[in-house]
C-alpha cells in the first residue's frame, strides 16, 4: 500500500478500502473547544479530514490554530467536543495513543536529542531490539533509507548536534513517518528551512498525498499554501472562519480572511500628526541570526509599530538596540551616538525596553513591589551607596497611583498581581528611569480588555509628554489602532512600511507573509 | 479581599512578613541549645559556650562570604585550601619581616592577608563571570590550586610562625574585650557590615536580583559580571579576616588546614535560610547555622553517642537534609 517504508507494523489502525477512505474522513472533529481556565483559546470548530487532501490550516498568531493541531495529536484533551474516525468517537490521552489511531503531529521546534546520532534519534524510544540487545545495524539502514527516501544525504551515523538545521528538521520529519500513518500534521514546518529545502518538503508532502495520506499543514507562508493546499481553513480568535477549496483563494484573499474584523474603541483617538524631530536613529543594525541591516528613525512623539510574524526578528533587533544581544550598527538617540554592548549604557542614555517575557525578564516575582520599581533606576534613584528606602515607598505610592496598579496591600510580592497589574508595574519600572524613547514589546500579552484600553491610554500619554514610543506587537489590531506608522520585519529584514489609510491589516499580514507587495502601498523598503 | 483603586492614597506601611527562612534558623539553635542542656548540663556553661562559639567564629566570617556569593547565584568550594593558601603566605611574609620590622610584622601581614584575600576572590569571581565557568568547576579547581600551593609551600609539612611573633599575636585568637573572645567579637562585626552592605546599600539589592534571576537583572542593566565579582571578592576578604584569626590558635599553616570547610561553610549558609540557587541572603542566619554546627560537633563529643570522628559525616546529612527542607517548602 505504501512505498514509504513501514516497520513495526502493529496492525493496529483499522485497513479499510480504498475506494471508502476517499470519501470518509479520516479524522472529524466535531465542535470543538479548548478552554485554560477562564480563557477559550479554541471554540466549537467543526472539520473533516480527507485522506489524500492537503488541507492549510492559517490564522495569526493566536487565532487557535496550534490548540486545534494539539487536540487533534492528543498532546491536549479538548474541553467540549468530540474527534471522531471510522470506528466512531475516539479518545487521545497523549500522543501515543494518537500516534497508535495513526495522527502524527510534526512539531515546529525542533525535539531531538543533540548529542546521539542521527538513527538513534530516528528510533528513540523504540529502538528495535534482535536478541534482546538493541539492533543498531538494522536501525542504521532503515534510518538511512527513511533519509534517502525524503532526500537527505545526512548520514545516520552523524550526531545530531553536527547537522544543519534543515537536516534536523527532515530527521524530525523523518521520525514522524517512520511509521505508516492515516493523518500527519505539520506545524509550521518550512519557519528554518530555505529555498531548496522547502521545494523538498513540498514534494514529501505531495508524496504523502498521492499514498492517500491526509495532510494538515500549518504555514505563515501564504505563497506555500496557495500552492500547494487542496483546502484552506481560516481561524480567527479560536473560531472557524470557514473553510475554501485551495486554488479559490490568492494570498490578498487569505489575508483578509485571516485578520477582517471592526476595531473596538478599545483604542485612544490618535493625536494629529505631531511628530516632531527624530529621536532614536537606528543605522545598519545586525543582530546575527535574527535581523539584517535594519535602518529606521523614531520621531519625538510619534508611536512606531513593528508587526511581523513571530521570528522575524523583532524583539531580537531591539534587543540588540539595547545592549541585550551583540550586534553591530549605530544607533544615535537625539544625535549622541549610543553604546549597543550594553544594557546600562542604553538605559542611560534614555532608551527604555519592556520585555515581552514580563515574568521571565522583567520582574521578580519572589521580591516586593518597591524593589521591582527601581531597579532599573537603582542609581538614579539612590545616588551614592546607600539606599533610600522611603523614597523608594513614596515612587511606589505614586506608581500605584498613577499606573491604577490593583492590589491587596503595598507589601505583596509581584508574583502575586494579576498580568495586568504586572504589566502595569513594569511599565512603572521602565519609565521610573526616565526615557526619552520607550519600547514596548507586546504591550498587552495575556492581560484582559480593561487592563489593555488602560495600556493604550498610557501609551498615549507618554507621547502627548514628548516621549517617543516603539510598539511591538503581534496582534496587527493593537499596532493598527495605537500606531502612526508600521514597519513590517519578515525574516530579520524590514519588509516595508505602511502608514495613513494603507495601514490596514491585510496590508501588514501580507507584508509579514510573502514577497508580494500590497496594493499600492510598497513603502519605503529603506 | 480589599482593593486599592488608584483614587485612595495608600499609606506606606512597613510590613512584616516573616517567613521560615527568617527565624528556622534561630529556632533551631534554640532547640539545640534545649537539647544539649537535656544531655549535658555541662554544655550551657559559659566556658563552654564560649568556647564552641569561638570555634565557630571562622565558618561564619567565611560563610557570611559565602552568603554573598551563593546570594548572587554563584557558588566557591575553595574556601577552605584559600584559607590554608592565605594563612601560609601571610605566616611567610610575617616570618621575613619579623627581623627587620619586629611586632609591626603582624598588622602589616594582616593587610597582605586582606590583598591575598581579595586577590584570590577576584580570581575565582573573573573565571566564573568573564570565563563563564560554572561556579562549581571553576572553584574546583581553584580548590586544588590552592591545596597545592599550601602543600608546597610548607614543602608537606608545617609552616610555623616565628618565635618573636607568637606572643604578640596571641590575643588575637585568645584574647577576650569586656569578656567576650575576640574571634566572637570579630565575627559580629563582619557580620553588621555584610548586612549593611547587603540591606541597606544598593549593591546588596544587585546582588540578590542577579542571584533571584539573572534574565531580570540583566534587562533592568545590571552587570552580572561585575555583581557576582565583587561577591567573590567579598568571599576572599572574608577568608582571609579568618585566616588572620586562625594563624594564632595553631600558630602554623599546614598542608590540612581548612580541609572539609567549603562543606560546613556551604552548609551554614544553606541551613541559614539562603537559597543555594540564589536570590535573598539571611546574613545572621547563616551565622547561626555555624553555631548550629559547631554546637552539632561539640555535643557529639560530650554526648559520647555518636564518635566525633563522624563529625564530617552528620554535616553531610545536615546539608542534605537542609536541601531537602527548600526543595520542598517551596
Amino acid at each position: 500500500m505504501s512505498s514509504v517504508v513501514s516497520i513495526h507494523r502493529d496492525g493496529r489502525a483499522p485497513v479499510v478500502q480504498a475506494d471508502d477512505l476517499a470519501r470518509q474522513p479520516v479524522l472529524r472533529a466535531e465542535n470543538l473547544s479548548k478552554e485554560y481556565g477562564p480563557v477559550t483559546v479554541l471554540s466549537d470548530v467543526t472539520l473533516d479530514i480527507h485522506p489524500g487532501e492537503i488541507h492549510a490550516i492559517i490564522g495569526e498568531n493566536g487565532a487557535g490554530k496550534s490548540t486545534f493541531m494539539r487536540l487533534l495529536s492528543g498532546y491536549a484533551e479538548p474541553t467540549a467536543g468530540s474527534l471522531s474516525m471510522d470506528k466512531g468517537v475516539v479518545r487521545f490521552v497523549g500522543p501515543e495513543q494518537a500516534q497508535q489511531a495513526g495522527i502524527v503531529l510534526v512539531h515546529q521546534e525542533i525535539l531531538l536529542a543533540d548529542a546521539l546520532t542521527v538513527a538513534e534519534n530516528l528510533f528513540l524510544g523504540r529502538e528495535l531490539m534482535r536478541n534482546g540487545v538493541v539492533d543498531d545495524r538494522t536501525m542504521r539502514r532503515l534510518a538511512a533509507e527513511k533519509l534517502a527516501e525524503l532526500g537527505s544525504m545526512v548520514s545516520p551515523n552523524a550526531l545530531v548536534r553536527n547537522i544543519s538545521l534543515a537536516d534536523r528538521q527532515l530527521v524530525q520529519i523523518a521520525r514522524a513517518l517512520l511509521d505508516d500513518h492515516r493523518l500527519v500534521i505539520f506545524d509550521e514546518p518550512t519557519a528554518v528551512l530555505t529555498g531548496d529545502e522547502v521545494e523538498r518538503l513540498l514534494s514529501i508532502i505531495l508524496q504523502l498525498k498521492a499514498q492517500k495520506i491526509a495532510v494538515l499543514y500549518i504555514s505563515h507562508r501564504l505563497d506555500e499554501v496557495q500552492r500547494i493546499a487542496d483546502k484552506v481553513t481560516v481561524l480567527r480568535d479560536g473560531k472557524l472562519v470557514g473553510t475554501h477549496p485551495g486554488h479559490s483563494l490568492s494570498q490578498l484573499d487569505m489575508a483578509r480572511l485571516m485578520v477582517g474584523r471592526d476595531l473596538a474603541a478599545l483604542y485612544p483617538e490618535k493625536s494629529p500628526a505631531a511628530a516632531g524631530e527624530r529621536m532614536l536613529s537606528v543605522r545598519n543594525l545586525s543582530v546575527p541570526g535574527f535581523a539584517k541591516d535594519i535602518t529606521f528613525d523614531v520621531r519625538k512623539s510619534e508611536i512606531l509599530g513593528f508587526a511581523g510574524m513571530i521570528g522575524a526578528g523583532r524583539t531580537e533587533l531591539f534587543e540588540g538596540i539595547m545592549g541585550l544581544r551583540p550586534a553591530t550598527g549605530e544607533v544615535e538617540l537625539e544625535g549622541k551616538s549610543i553604546n549597543i554592548h550594553s544594557a546600562r549604557a542604553a538605559i542611560d542614555a534614555g532608551i527604555g525596553y519592556l520585555t515581552e517575557d514580563r515574568k521571565g525578564k522583567g520582574l521578580l516575582l519572589q521580591e516586593r513591589l518597591a524593589p521591582n520599581l527601581t531597579l532599573s533606576a537603582l542609581q538614579r534613584f539612590h545616588p551614592g551607596l546607600l539606599m533610600r528606602r522611603r523614597r523608594e515607598q513614596t515612587a511606589l505610592t505614586q506608581a500605584v497611583d498613577q499606573y491604577d496598579i490593583r492590589l491587596k496591600s503595598l507589601g505583596v510580592k509581584a508574583g502575586q498581581l494579576s498580568g495586568g497589574n504586572q504589566q502595569k508595574l513594569l511599565l512603572a519600572k521602565i519609565l521610573l528611569a526616565a526615557p526619552s524613547v520607550v519600547v514596548i514589546d507586546e504591550p498587552t500579552r495575556g492581560i484582559d480588555i480593561a487592563n489593555k484600553a488602560q495600556i493604550y491610554a498610557f501609551i498615549q500619554r507618554l507621547v502627548m509628554e514628548g516621549k517617543a514610543c516603539v510598539v511591538i506587537s503581534s496582534e496587527m489590531q493593537e499596532l493598527i489602532g495605537i500606531c502612526d506608522r508600521i514597519l513590517v520585519m519578515r525574516e530579520g529584514r524590514i519588509a516595508g512600511e505602511v502608514s495613513g489609510d494603507e495601514m490596514t491589516e491585510h496590508n501588514v499580514a501580507l507584508l509579514a507573509t510573502s514577497d508580494v507587495a500590497p496594493g499600492k502601498g510598497e513603502g519605503g523598503n529603506r | 479581599m480589599t482593593v486599592i483603586t488608584g483614587s485612595t492614597p495608600v499609606k506606606p506601611e512597613r510590613e512584616w512578613n516573616i517567613g521560615w527562612a527568617d527565624v528556622g534558623p534561630f529556632v533551631a539553635l534554640i532547640a539545640l541549645l534545649a537539647i544539649g542542656f537535656a544531655v549535658n548540663p555541662d554544655f550551657l556553661s559559659a566556658t563552654n559556650l564560649g568556647n564552641v562559639i569561638t570555634r565557630s567564629a571562622f565558618i561564619a566570617i567565611i560563610a557570611v562570604g559565602a552568603t554573598f556569593v551563593i546570594s548572587s547565584g554563584g557558588l566557591d568550594l575553595s574556601v577552605g585550601s584559600m584559607a590554608a593558601f592565605i594563612t601560609g603566605i601571610t605566616i611567610m611574609f610575617m616570618n621575613r619581616m619579623a627581623p627587620d620590622w619586629g611586632v609591626s610584622a603582624i598588622p602589616a601581614g594582616m593587610v597582605v592577608a586582606i590583598a591575598v584575600g581579595l586577590l584570590c576572590g577576584l580570581m575565582n569571581g573573573i573565571i566564573v563571570t568573564v570565563g563563564k565557568i560554572e561556579p562549581f568547576i571553576a572553584t574546583l579547581g581553584t580548590m586544588g590550586i590552592f591545596r597545592a600551593l599550601i602543600t608546597y609551600m610548607s614543602d608537606g609539612g608545617t609552616i610555623p610562625i616565628d618565635r618573636t611573633l607568637r606572643d604578640a599575636y596571641r590575643p588575637v585568637y585568645f584574647g577576650t574585650i569586656a569578656g567576650i573572645p575576640l574571634p566572637i567579637l570579630i565575627s559580629i562585626a563582619v557580620a553588621v557590615v555584610a548586612s549593611f552592605i547587603l540591606y541597606k546599600m544598593k549593591y546588596g539589592r544587585k546582588c540578590a536580583a542577579v542571584g533571584a534571576n539573572e534574565d531580570v537583572a540583566r534587562y533592568s542593566g545590571i552587570s552580572i559580571i561585575k555583581t557576582r565579582t565583587i561577591a567573590y571578592a567579598i568571599q576572599g576578604a572574608c577568608v582571609a579576616i579568618a585566616a588572620i584569626c586562625y594563624v594564632p590558635r595553631l600558630g602554623a599553616a599546614t598542608p590540612t588546614t581548612g580541609v572539609l570547610w567549603e562543606l560546613q561553610v556551604i552548609t551554614a549558609v544553606v541551613i541559614g535560610g539562603t537559597a543555594l540557587r540564589g536570590g535573598k541572603g539571611h546574613v545572621w542566619g547563616t551565622v547561626a547555622g555555624a553555631v548550629i554546627l559547631e554546637l552539632i560537633a561539640n555535643l557529639m563529643v560530650l554526648s559520647d553517642f555518636v564518635s566525633e570522628y563522624l563529625v564530617a559525616g552528620v554535616q553531610g546529612v545536615i546539608i542534605i537534609i537542609a536541601m531537602l527542607i527548600q526543595r520542598f517548602s517551596k
